[in-house]
């Protein structure tokens, strides 16, 4: 293996070395100084982030189990971006006392399973794939009990592990069926035919995945598991775990699986009606939140699901731009919800009444993350949602796209309410004027940014769909 | 810079300036003197406008301009406007600078109550502007989102509800509007890049089977906003629970974006489908007339009385369109026009009434004539544009569109039009009505003799929309012909069965 091979894995490399450094970091912080680890870790990341941009190369390594070119090098760069926005939101909940012996802890954990992100996107070979998934999902489960002294938190550790080990069950069972029926595990080597022994195989590969986007009918952990977890993590959950799930779906289901495209478009059709109507009829009703957010992240799958079924570079350059755009409203509404649950403690749709009076910037950040998660111009969600329209409308799916922007109108229903609570509900204690700690209110402001240029930057959607036409 | 761009640079540069504004003096100032320079710059865009028409400039659209936006789908920012664009474009100025006079008194978070109502103004001149589907949707949403604040916040009465159900009614429309338009992208026989250009669209075909899908989808999208039966219901909750400027500019623009864009979308991209499914939407629009002018009559809010005249004259626009005609449809824009000015004149009135009296029941007051003769008066011009007098400018429109509806010969035009026609019956009904009750009769309360004159800023409002009928009523002349010299290029594609 020369160097040049090794290079390829920068990212990699990159993330296990920020692990290394900050493992002995930890060790020279004194005992009251614990709290450095935070900006050590962040800024270590963002370095991390950054060397990512450097420029992207194509080639395989491993004996092409593991595979790279700009199309992931650009997948990996929106999931480190929005993890370093995640590290940057959790500082003030790290400083709490339950949570201050442990706070590189916490690094680590989020870093690995970054790392398993990382190694996912870039298989070449079912068994690396998988690898990547298992560590992706391990660490969050550790993570996601973090909470220790609450017990909804315990559960929603217990909750995800156990859906997890489920889930992986069944991809286990439907890539032993694919690989009894090719022959081989590397990506490149297998053949597909329509034989339904394949056919079963992806079935089951393809459930496996979806209790990762939380598509309906696998979904059902969701709720529970974003509720109880710290908000850190949920945000987590909901943006890089998902998002990179997302990726790897399109990415397989394009290359990998095309011979079988007459059979995944139909269950995507059928699964993106359910995820969309569904998640957006359970949101209707929700007052946590998190919970809230949960479901609104579960519709939001949906109409990811619309970009992937046309199955073109224009699908998936509308997937990758969604979660693109998707990442900056979900972080930004959550960075909100997280700086109001650390200050004020408060998680529930009424603690939001007023909130405009008292915190103007934060109710104006959370009314345009809801805004482009709705999709309404001229935010970044209203360009990721037309163009998964357009990529629906391409492949001449209309009854599906009618189905799905009516569900764009519920979905902005319940955006809505909360908007409505903190503009034009009166209450007569609204949470009291607070301010969140700096980076938390850079990594929002960046998120806002982010949310009202990336639709008027024309470049970054032609960039995207370039790198999706070369792949092809 | 090219005066389309900078109508609408100014809107946004206004809502910039704002955003640094601190005290109501200054949100007042600046509101006011960017909403002047727009009005006089869209006087500026007609006066070039009607200099190049005379000049012999007969393109299509004039003030082209072009840029590239998203190229590998076809988007592009695209900018002209005909002769149907300024005349909209002009009414919207009259009616924003006439709405930031009407809500000089708002003292509730006023700073976002002016950037909110200059935002929607944005979205409504992009929309008149843009000739790419893509962006005129965009400006599209963009000028019904602004409405769920500006009445949630600053309304009154059920404005929640109000809210809620105008906005989600007008973002289902335009939801069906998302499929129509993708439809018309994909299907069009476009080679090579497909665009959302309409003019480009406009040149190519469409299979008639992909348009009998399309066509309802569009109009109907449209068709909310306008008020086309049975989608009006958001119009009265909506139009009676928003703050006075908010009417204005809703039911006098926003509502018009809905005739408009099934005129120049709907109808000029989709012509063969306009043809076969016309006589269902007539029926629509019909019914839309008669029942809102019906229902006008037993309203005793003064608020709701508008609106479901506003249904009513709305309804009217859309009839007209369809009778596919170049008369009729001069007529309908004639009538947006009229219309705007007209209602947004009564809204504004409303506002001013209300805010001495505190109730906007008609039978609890009466007697203003007496105590309010300068506001009453403007009521009573509003009134009688309304129901069509000749001189004002409802009169020219009324009269187009039923000469051009008359074209038609067949017994089910014919009936269409004479019950649409009897709608002018009750208009006089529900006006006089209004006027008896409201402005005549004894002063019903001693109070009423401490009300103060009209203000300053009052006057300016009022008096800039009562100059606007007239011109029209008395000269409609040089309007109706830079309308019908537009209108050629979608018309001639509806050729009469």
């Amino acid at each position: 293996m020369s160097l040049q091979e090794l290079l390829l894995l920068r990212h990699e490399w990159a993330l296990i070395a920020s692990v290394l450094i900050l493992l002995v970091l930890e060790l020279n912080f004194s005992e009251e100084k614990k709290s450095n680890s935070i900006s050590s870790a962040s800024i270590l990341f963002a370095i991390v982030t950054l060397l990512g941009f450097l420029p992207a190369e194509t080639g395989s390594t491993f004996g092409g189990m593991y595979v790279t070119d700009p199309l992931r090098i650009l997948m990996k760069n929106i999931l480190n971006i929005s993890v370093l926005v995640v590290f940057l939101q959790s500082g003030a909940w790290l400083r709490t006392k339950n949570n201050y012996n442990r706070i590189t802890e916490f690094y680590l954990l989020m870093i690995s399973s970054v790392i398993g992100v990382n190694f996912m996107i870039s298989a070449g070979h079912f068994l690396m794939f998988y690898l990547g998934l298992e560590l992706l999902t391990i660490p969050i489960a550790a993570a996601a009990s973090y909470d220790q002294y609450k017990s909804k938190s315990a559960e929603a550790g217990i909750k995800l592990i156990l859906t997890s080990a489920f889930s992986s069950a069944i991809l286990l069972f439907g890539l032993s069926l694919l690989y009894g029926s090719t022959g081989s595990m590397y990506f490149s080597e297998m053949e597909f035919s329509t034989n339904s022994l394949q056919i079963l195989g992806f079935v089951f590969f393809f459930s496996g995945l979806g209790f990762k986007i939380s598509i309906v009918p696998f979904h059902l952990w969701t709720a529970d598991v974003y509720e109880g977890s710290p908000t850190n993590v949920t945000s987590y959950l909901s943006v890089v775990s998902k998002g990179a799930a997302v990726f790897v779906l399109v990415l397989l289901l394009v290359n990998l699986f095309d011979p079988l495209r007459q059979v995944w478009q139909q269950v995507i059709y059928g699964t993106a009606i359910f995820t969309m109507t569904i998640g957006n009829l359970f949101a209707i009703r929700q007052q946590n939140l998190k919970r809230y957010l949960a479901f609104s992240s579960i519709a939001q799958a949906g109409f990811i699901l619309l970009g992937v079924i046309g199955g073109s570079a224009l699908g998936m350059a509308s997937v990758i731009y969604f979660v693109l755009v998707y990442v900056f409203s979900n972080l930004a509404a959550f960075g909100v919800v997280i700086a109001i649950e650390q200050s004020a403690g408060k998680i529930n749709m009424k603690d939001y009444n007023g909130l405009y009076k008292t915190n103007p910037r934060l109710s104006l950040a959370m009314m345009l993350a809801l805004f482009s998660l709705a999709g309404i111009p001229p935010l970044a969600g209203f360009f990721g949602k037309f163009f998964l329209f357009t990529a629906v409308a391409e492949s001449g799916y209309f009854v599906l796209l009618l189905i799905a922007v009516l569900n764009a109108v519920i979905s902005l229903y319940y955006y809505l309410l909360v908007v409505k609570a903190m503009f034009i509900n009166k209450s007569e204690f609204p949470v009291p004027y607070f301010q969140s700690d700096y980076p938390t209110r850079i990594a929002l402001s960046g998120c806002v940014i982010g949310i009202l240029i990336i639709g008027f930057y024309s470049p970054v959607f032609e960039y995207i769909k370039q790198l999706c036409l070369a792949s092809l | 810079m090219n005066i389309l761009i900078s109508h609408i640079a100014v809107p946004v540069l206004t809502t910039l300036a704002l955003m640094f504004a601190s005290t109501q003096k200054q949100v007042r100032t600046i509101a006011a003197g960017g909403m002047t320079i727009q009005l006089i710059q869209s006087l500026v865009l007609l006066y070039l406008f009607l200099q190049e028409r005379a000049g012999g400039n007969d393109a299509v659209v004039l003030f082209k301009q072009s840029f590239a936006w998203y190229p590998s789908l076809g988007i592009s920012f695209d900018l002209g406007v005909d002769g149907i664009a300024v005349a909209m474009i002009l009414l919207t100025s009259i009616v924003i600078f006439t709405g930031i006079f009407a809500s000089w008194e708002v003292d509730k978070l006023y700073k976002e109550f002016f950037i909110s109502l200059i935002v929607l103004a944005a979205g409504v001149y992009g929309f008149f502007v843009s000739l790419d589907l893509f962006v005129l949707f965009l400006f599209f949403e963009l000028a019904v989102i602004p409405m769920y604040l500006l009445i949630g916040i600053w309304g009154s009465g059920p404005k929640e509800y109000a809210a809620m159900k105008l906005t989600l009614m007008l973002m289902g429309g335009s939801a069906l509007l998302v499929v129509g338009i993708l439809g018309v992208y994909f299907t069009s026989d476009v080679e090579g890049v497909r665009t959302f250009n309409i003019l480009v669209l406009g040149q190519h075909h469409i299979p008639i089977e992909m348009q009998r899908i399309f066509f309802p989808m569009l109009f109907i999208g449209f068709g909310v906003i306008g008020a086309l039966f049975p989608f009006h219901t958001w119009s009265p909750d909506g139009h009676s629970s928003a703050p006075t400027a908010v009417s204005m500019l809703h039911a006098g623009v926003l509502m018009k974006l809905g005739g408009y864009g099934c005129l120049k979308v709907a109808m000029f991209l989709l012509p063969e489908a306009a043809q076969e499914m016309s006589w269902i939407f007539l029926i629509l629009t019909g019914i839309s007339v008669i029942y809102g002018a019906l229902a006008t009559v037993v309203q005793t809010d003064l608020k709701y009385i508008n609106a479901y005249s506003s249904v009513s004259h709305c309804g009217l626009v859309l009839f007209a369109i369809l009778m596919l005609n170049k008369t009729a449809s001069t007529g309908a824009v004639l009538q947006m026009i009229s219309h705007g000015l007209m209602t947004a004149l009564f809204f504004a009135l409303i506002g001013m009434l209300y805010s001495r009296t505190k109730t906007r029941i008609i039978t609890e007051m009466g007697g203003l004539m007496k105590v309010l003769p300068f506001l009453s008066v403007c009521y009573v011009i509003g009134g009688l544009a309304s129901l069509g007098l000749p001189g004002l400018s409802g009169f020219v429109a009324e009269m187009t569109i039923f000469v051009g509806a008359f074209e038609h010969e067949d017994l089910f035009h014919r009936v269409a039009t004479i019950v649409a026609v009897s709608s002018i019956v009750v208009t006089a009904v529900y006006i006089l009505r209004v006027v008896g009750l409201l402005l005549m009769g004894p002063v019903r309360n001693e109070g009423y003799y401490n009300f103060p004159k009209a203000k300053w800023f009052e006057k300016i409002a009022t008096v800039s929309l009562i100059v606007g009928i007239l011109v029209i009523g008395l000269t409609p002349l040089w309007l109706s012909d830079m309308i019908r010299d537009s209108l050629g290029t979608i018309v001639d594609k509806l050729v009469l069965k």
